[in-house]
């Protein structure tokens, strides 16, 4: 399995990374040799095999449906790059979602 | 974009092509506090104050699910005749999107915690079962103002101001199976099919479902193919469709559109599009350059779901009685048919008659009223009924004032007419208007007698033994009392006077 | 200590914790005293170690000051009040700025404290400030954080290891006697291994990680750093327990680790080594002093076997999936929205193009790498063949686990391959650096406790080698145990701590910050 300077910019757009071209070479080339060596767990045995999604074999941790105190609004937007109308201020955004 | 010279009259539309739809409708719960954290869901708080590190995604943050959501969304599986899965998890959809805290939304994947149900809807008397296929629990996004542009709506728009209070109020779907072979009823199904679930959920208490405030939307599945196909067509997803009357008007669209399309030897385009509530239209949403790829996984930072059968069976002991029975048995309660209870429903006239029979009117005076004078009146100021400024209770004194003899049917209308016009309760409206029916003799006498004198040929033939005559000077005593007097008791006094 | 012979100034920072709280406790010394010591060492030492991002040095103080008014009122002060304490930088902490080491954080004050921050300052114990490294705790060395690497006070010139590498650096060179550090992948173990000192990774869910900023939410554990094993018990237990706001979190008694580090035996105890790891692949020295460790076990009543855990070899493979594909997750929200850093919001680009434009000039390259990677492992089409496998193969892991602790009490293996190299070695070339984790992942993946604790010196350059002890999930208290043992008998055969044997750093003269 190998991957390809296109796939990696793929991978970029779709992680909202702006690299540069020299930087889609440079990882292009790692991230071949890094997938390269961790595809090695194909070579395991599965068959039958549960994944291991948590590492604690827990079920149903819930929480009651009470109220607990929020941040205030200017808590909230304290680390805001930029905000207005006690709202945080985004650039404009293309595509509805 | 849409050419609306591109359409195919509708009839015509489904003359060749057999319409299939879905529906995925989202309902927030009505839990007091969020998914995932104890921030409240109340509607209108100032932006960002029912917000906390959880719901609006600081890092270091992390997600404790809500029991009540969680039971909340077993009862609508249970209602909606689902099986309840034994054991389920969340998984994170991974998208960037300035409305969502995290960028990825904690949604459930494979693993819903309710499949495999119906919901039975009545469609012109004919019962359509409509599978079905999921119910699952995630969590609602912020909201955006989008701002600079000349309407307010994303295109255009300079920059955009989120307020993260929706963030995190907890959000289930409910998504149908493919529901086929309904013709030229799809539309209507569609919208049928909308109102029975959300007279589902509101008699269930999970969730306000108001349209108007988004807490119920809609996006709807439209595919066609010509009749007999071996499969069915490419369909197309219009998104957050936000009342019962947009559902049924853009499946009517999508419909008409994608005749058209097939039509011209070309292919539906499987794509999201957005309803225009001004227009009745579908446009084709801005198409994204990537195509979307959510990377779904297993939300390690909770743990799985394994409702307990004893839970599951204690919610399904405590479900209300649902609307289908409900429906059943009041129609058997008030002794009407079937189409006689569907124009109820469809009037939305059901809770009203039920309170006003509960408040005292018998059935068939409780209908007579809502779906005789109120509807009118409702028609003419082009209102819902529910919306009237009137109460059962009010309509229950009406029709007990009516059976007490105090007023007449006619005096009646007027007494609604006072009431509907914010002049009180119906006695007060009795009162300050001088609607009680004159039934003592001294009045009517002299009302009669005035009558005589101004008829006298009516009079005379009335002597001559023409008795029938006498609904002419009992007309003459009605006017003249403006409707009130006693009718019986005029033509009585009239008689023994001519005698 | 004799009454009348308290330590003062920089004698105060060579006590360990447990010194350092009984003297606070019994009035010996004043909290203040012993915090404004810790700040002064810092000042010091920190030009050269770089062992922390930010020194909280009032707000110490001022914490010090409340554990010394509490004791003069009487009020009943818990184990570690008083005592010093490096707080790694990827713990929320309401009052100091949390960067994780990247620039995309650069100045973020969070609006609440981490559960750990909480249960620390309810105990009294005085936060220093916030400590160095690898951004967002993807490293084994410091060398990803972006405020600069720290460097290992046996050597400057060489790695603290990482990610905790601030925290390790911070408590080899007497700046804190404690430090909080977080494990993924081996990043308590790993830099307290490299640092002569004592690093442990509780069970996973044993200590909250609500306020830990995620890495990979499935794996990372916070636990403690000490220069004994009793202080990281004393700490262990401070600052674990069960926490509401962490749906993983376990909700049970913190095992007994400080009785276990008290109580220092090994005899009957069956440790199995790790037949996998115990070959060839480790430094020379590393191997040596690894042998002997074995030896000395023995010599104190385990008994020691070989126990093959096979699928250990694959643990390195699907950790470096595993925690790229959460980490790409993760991470995501750091999209110049809501905190943190905005790049290029000139009014005309897009939400879209300024998330790309802020990611791209606010993480380093190790970040982005994982990123990819994990963004590739979780894509549709991929899916199965990576995260899918990877995580059968934690399965997998953790089934040898489980036949080997049938077998035994503990596995043990050296902490890492080799001693601390030098900075810069492995700073582009990943795989490399990753080999540092690789006896260090199988307890990640399994979620089960395991410490290190140094075991001598390689003699080819002079520099610690760690023991690590592994034991079962919940059984932190097991690993307490050989831990303190082996501490035990070394320290006799040394004549004192492993430390000790560090040449003195430079001190430099400077104002308390």
């Amino acid at each position: 399995m190998s991957i390809t300077r296109d796939e990696v910019a793929h991978l970029a757009r779709l992680s909202r990374l702006a690299l540069t071209d020299a930087e889609l070479d440079h990882f292009a080339g790692q991230l071949d040799q890094i997938i390269g060596a961790v595809a090695r767990v194909q070579e395991v045995a599965a068959e039958g095999i549960p994944p291991m999604t948590h590492a604690v074999p827990v079920a149903n941790v819930f929480r009651d449906d009470v109220e607990v105190p929020c941040l205030t609004p200017e808590q909230a937007l304290s680390g805001a790059p930029a905000a207005e109308q006690s709202r945080f201020r985004v650039p404009r955004i293309l595509t509805e979602d | 974009m849409t050419d609306l010279a591109h359409l195919v009259p509708y009839e015509e539309a489904l003359s060749r092509y057999e319409p299939v739809i879905g529906l995925e409708t989202h309902v927030e719960l009505g839990t007091t506090t969020k998914m995932f954290c104890g921030c409240p869901t109340t509607f209108g708080l100032e932006p960002n104050s029912a917000v906390c590190p959880v719901c609006l995604g600081l890092p270091g943050s992390l997600p404790v699910a809500n029991r009540t959501a969680i039971e909340y969304t077993i009862r609508i599986g249970l209602a909606l005749n689902c099986s309840i899965a034994t054991w389920c998890r969340f998984a994170r959809k991974n998208y960037f999107y300035p409305d969502m805290p995290k960028d990825f939304q904690i949604s459930q994947y494979d693993e819903p915690l309710c499949t495999d149900g119906w919901l039975d809807v009545v469609v012109e008397g004919r019962t359509v079962r409509v599978g079905i296929e999921r119910v699952h629990l995630e969590e609602d996004t912020g909201k955006s103002l989008h701002m600079g542009g000349a309407t307010g709506r994303i295109h255009g728009a300079e920059y955009s101001l989120v307020d993260y209070n929706r963030a995190g109020i907890p959000l289930v779907e409910v998504v149908t199976k493919p529901v086929a072979g309904t013709g030229e009823l799809a539309p209507e199904t569609a919208r049928l099919y909308v109102t029975e679930l959300r007279d589902l959920l509101r008699s269930l208490g999970v969730s306000d479902v108001r349209m108007e405030e988004g807490s119920l939307r809609c996006d709807v599945n439209v595919s066609l193919a010509p009749p007999g196909a071996a499969e069915w067509g490419t369909r197309t997803e219009t998104k957050n469709v936000n009342s019962l009357r947009s559902v049924e008007r853009s499946v009517r669209f999508e419909i008409e559109r994608q005749a058209a399309v097939l039509d011209a030897g070309q292919k539906v385009v499987q794509e999201t599009r957005h309803f225009h509530e001004d227009n009745g239209t579908t446009t084709a949403g801005r198409s994204k350059e990537e195509a979307q790829d959510y990377r779904y996984f297993p939300e390690p930072d909770l743990v799985p779901v394994a409702p307990d059968r004893d839970w599951v069976e204690q919610i399904r002991a405590s479900l209300p009685e649902l609307p289908a029975a409900r429906r059943d048995r009041l129609q058997a309660e008030w002794g009407l048919s079937g189409l006689e209870m569907t124009q109820l429903q469809n009037a939305g006239a059901l809770d009203l008659i039920g309170a006003t029979v509960a408040a005292g009117a018998s059935p068939p005076d409780a209908r007579k009223w809502w779906m005789g004078e109120l509807a009118r009146h409702a028609n003419a100021t082009g209102t819902e009924l529910t919306e009237l400024a009137i109460t059962p209770a009010q309509v229950a004194r009406v029709s007990t004032l009516v059976r007490a003899g105090t007023i007449n049917d006619k005096l009646a209308r007027q007494v609604l007419d006072g009431v509907l016009a914010g002049e009180g309760d119906p006695d007060a409206v009795v009162a300050a208007r001088g609607l009680a029916i004159v039934s003592d003799d001294a009045a009517l006498t002299e009302a009669v007698d005035a009558a005589i004198a101004a008829n006298p040929d009516i009079a005379a033939k009335i002597r001559d033994g023409k008795t029938a005559a006498v609904g002419a000077l009992v007309g003459a005593v009605m006017k003249a009392t403006r409707g009130r007097a006693d009718a019986s008791r005029a033509r009585e006094l009239i008689l023994e006077r001519m005698s | 200590m004799a009454a009348g012979d308290a330590p003062t100034g920089s004698e105060l920072t060579r006590l360990s914790a447990a010194e350092i709280a009984a003297a606070v406790a019994s009035g010996d010394v004043s909290a203040v005293e012993v915090t404004q010591a810790h700040l002064d060492r810092i000042v010091a030492v920190d030009p050269d170690v770089h062992a922390f991002l930010h020194v909280a040095g009032i707000g110490a103080l001022a914490a010090a000051e409340g554990v010394d008014r509490k004791r003069a009122a009487g009020e009943p002060l818990g184990p570690l009040a008083g005592v010093p304490l490096a707080l790694k930088d990827v713990m929320t902490t309401a009052d100091m700025p949390t960067t994780c080491g990247s620039k995309i954080l650069e100045g973020w004050r969070p609006p609440y404290d981490a559960t750990v921050t909480k249960r620390l300052r309810a105990a009294g114990v005085v936060i220093l400030g916030k400590t160095n490294m690898d951004e967002f705790a993807m490293g084994s060395s410091t060398e990803n954080s972006a405020y600069g690497p720290s460097h290992n006070p046996w050597d400057l010139t060489r790695i603290p290891g990482g990610s905790s590498g601030g925290s390790s650096a911070a408590v080899a060179a007497y700046e804190a006697p404690l430090a909080i550090g977080t494990d993924t992948g081996g990043s308590i173990r790993q830099p307290a291994a490299v640092c002569g000192i004592v690093g442990m990774k509780p069970t996973y869910g044993g200590s909250s990680r609500y306020g830990l900023v995620a890495f990979a939410s499935s794996l990372d554990t916070p636990g403690p750093l000490a220069r004994t094993v009793l202080d990281a018990a004393l700490l262990h237990e401070v600052m674990s327990g069960h926490d509401p706001c962490d749906s993983t979190s376990v909700d049970a008694p913190v095992p007994p680790v400080v009785a276990a580090a008290r109580h220092a035996d090994v005899s009957g105890l069956r440790v199995g080594v790790v037949t996998e790891f115990s070959g060839g692949g480790s430094q020379t020295g590393v191997q040596a002093r690894f042998t002997e460790a074995v030896e000395l076990l023995e010599s104190l009543g385990a008994k020691v076997v070989e126990v093959s855990c096979p699928h250990f070899t694959y643990a390195l493979p699907a950790y470096y999936l595993i925690a790229p594909s959460e980490c790409s997750s993760n991470l995501a929200r750091f999209d110049a929205m809501r905190y943190g850093l905005r790049v290029g919001d000139d009014g005309v680009r897009s939400a879209d193009e300024v998330m790309a434009l802020t990611r791209e000039a606010g993480f380093g390259p190790e970040v982005k790498r994982r990123i990819m990677l994990g963004t590739y492992a979780l894509s549709s089409g991929y899916y199965d063949a990576y995260y899918g496998k990877a995580q059968q193969v934690r399965t997998r892991i953790t089934q040898d686990f489980e036949a080997a602790f049938e077998q035994v009490d503990v596995l043990v293996s050296p902490t890492t391959p080799t001693t601390a190299f030098p900075l810069g070695e492995r700073a582009d070339d990943p795989m490399a650096m990753y080999l540092a984790d690789l006896f260090t992942i199988p307890s990640d993946l399994a979620g089960n406790a395991a410490i290190s604790v140094p075991c001598g010196l390689a003699p080819e350059d002079g520099l610690p080698v760690g023991l690590q002890i592994m034991a079962p999930a919940l059984a932190d208290d097991r690993a307490y145990r050989v831990a303190a043992a082996v501490e035990a008998a070394l320290e006799q055969r040394w004549g004192g701590p492993l430390l000790a044997q560090a040449k003195e750093l430079r001190e430099q003269a400077g104002e308390t910050r």
